[in-house]
């Protein structure tokens, strides 16, 4: 777990911004009792918008967009991967 | 070194305007992320971006043309860490996740459709993660155990129920602990390294307790009861007439119970004259006249 201070040092981000980026869903730290709680995944995320947003040109609008199909895609790879997975467990090795 | 130029595909008269559209045309095909099946995005956009690095800032740029610098002067660009895709691709039921690309196919009652339900499933009930902690713990506590409270960076305390016996380095596992689920599965676990602090004067090995034990030189010619310091409280222990620095006495059961079984406590007597000069020991020392076999030096 990252504390909210550490987290905007590494990722080189400024609270107001770290505040829409939560508002907007970009970023969903762990809630805790008291404080913010971040991990290692979030910091990459933050990395990933901040090269969409100043080196690929992607306005505000579009990154959400963009994050929300990047999830997707995500979603997908894991249920073809876990589909693949469960298929070869049926499936004998040829050969065999 | 692939020459930069070649690299972002522009002129070597390239204005900085095309060399930024080169890179954002190329950064927007290559990022990893948005390859994340791609094992060797990483390294084609790697080299795009240290090419970008190099002919964006008009000093290295200048010196690369001038034959100051090679290709590779820009090699090392920013630490960029882990990209995002490994994180999304490990972890299941993080808070990123999202079913709706291919949430129609699941509803068949086709094999497939069931495999991406149980995936689904899977997900939802996955577990959230460990969260890792260390604990410092006095010696005397590692011991005897104890109960410690730990304060946590997320807010809230930790009860940690320290067993007695516990070692340094030891792993403590506190199921439930840990952060929570993302879906419906459990929370994770708490995973609290013990740290187990020096005593100022109990040292241990294994399951059982050193301790050095200082003695006068009466103690030691005569032998008589002293008070040993133990790890759970003193106990009365008989010096044998004749104790010599060094000698090691056993406290049988004093050591660290643990597994079932208890370690011993080894006291090692260390003889000790007085620290201020005590004339009456002088004058009897003056006078006394030592067996003609009594020479410790007499195998150097």
């Amino acid at each position: 777990m990252i504390s909210e201070r550490e987290f905007l040092e590494r990722a080189h981000l400024d609270r107001g911004t770290l505040e829409i980026w939560i508002r907007e869903e970009w970023l969903v730290p762990n809630r805790g009792a008291a404080d913010r709680a971040f991990t290692e995944m979030d910091l990459a995320r933050a990395r990933l918008i901040h090269d969409l947003r100043h080196n690929m040109g992607v306005n505000d609008e579009g990154l959400g967009v963009i994050l929300h199909l990047i999830d997707q895609m995500h979603g997908l790879r894991r249920a073809l991967a876990e589909a693949l997975a469960s298929l070869r467990e049926r499936t004998p090795p040829s050969g065999a | 070194m692939k020459d930069p130029y070649d690299v972002l595909g522009v002129a070597r008269t390239a204005t900085p305007e095309e060399i930024r559209k080169a890179y954002r045309q190329l950064a927007k095909k290559l990022h990893p992320d948005l390859n994340p099946g791609d094992k060797h995005a990483e390294e084609r956009f790697k080299e795009v971006s240290a090419a970008n690095d190099l002919l964006s800032d008009p000093e290295k740029r200048r010196r690369y043309d001038a034959g100051e610098i090679d290709a590779s002067g820009a090699e090392k660009a920013p630490p960029q860490g882990r990209y995002y895709r490994e994180y999304a691709g490990a972890d299941a039921g993080h808070p990123y996740e999202s079913a709706s690309g291919y949430a129609d196919f699941a509803e068949g009652d086709d094999l497939f459709a069931e495999l991406l339900r149980r995936s689904r499933e899977q997900a939802r009930r996955a577990p959230g993660a460990d969260l890792h902690y260390e604990l410092h713990v006095p010696f005397l506590e590692a011991v005897n155990g104890a109960v410690k409270t730990i304060t946590l960076p997320q807010g809230g305390t930790l009860e940690v129920a320290i067993p007695h016996g516990v070692e340094d380095g030891q792993i403590l596992r506190l199921r439930g602990k840990g952060a929570p689920s993302r879906g419906e599965g459990p929370p994770g676990d708490a995973l609290v390294q013990i740290v187990i602090e020096p005593h100022r004067y109990f040292t241990r090995e294994g399951d059982d307790i050193h301790l050095e034990l200082p003695i006068t030189v009466k103690e030691a010619a005569l032998g008589g009861e002293v008070r040993a310091p133990t790890t759970t409280g003193s106990v009365m222990l008989k010096i044998p007439k004749g104790s010599n620095t060094g000698d090691t006495l056993r406290l049988k059961g004093k050591g660290v119970k643990a597994r079932g079984r208890a370690g011993d406590e080894l006291v090692k007597l260390k003889v000790t004259m007085p620290t201020a000069p005590d004339p009456e020991l002088e004058a009897f020392l003056a006078k006394w006249m030592p067996a003609h076999d009594y020479d410790p030096r007499k195998e150097m």
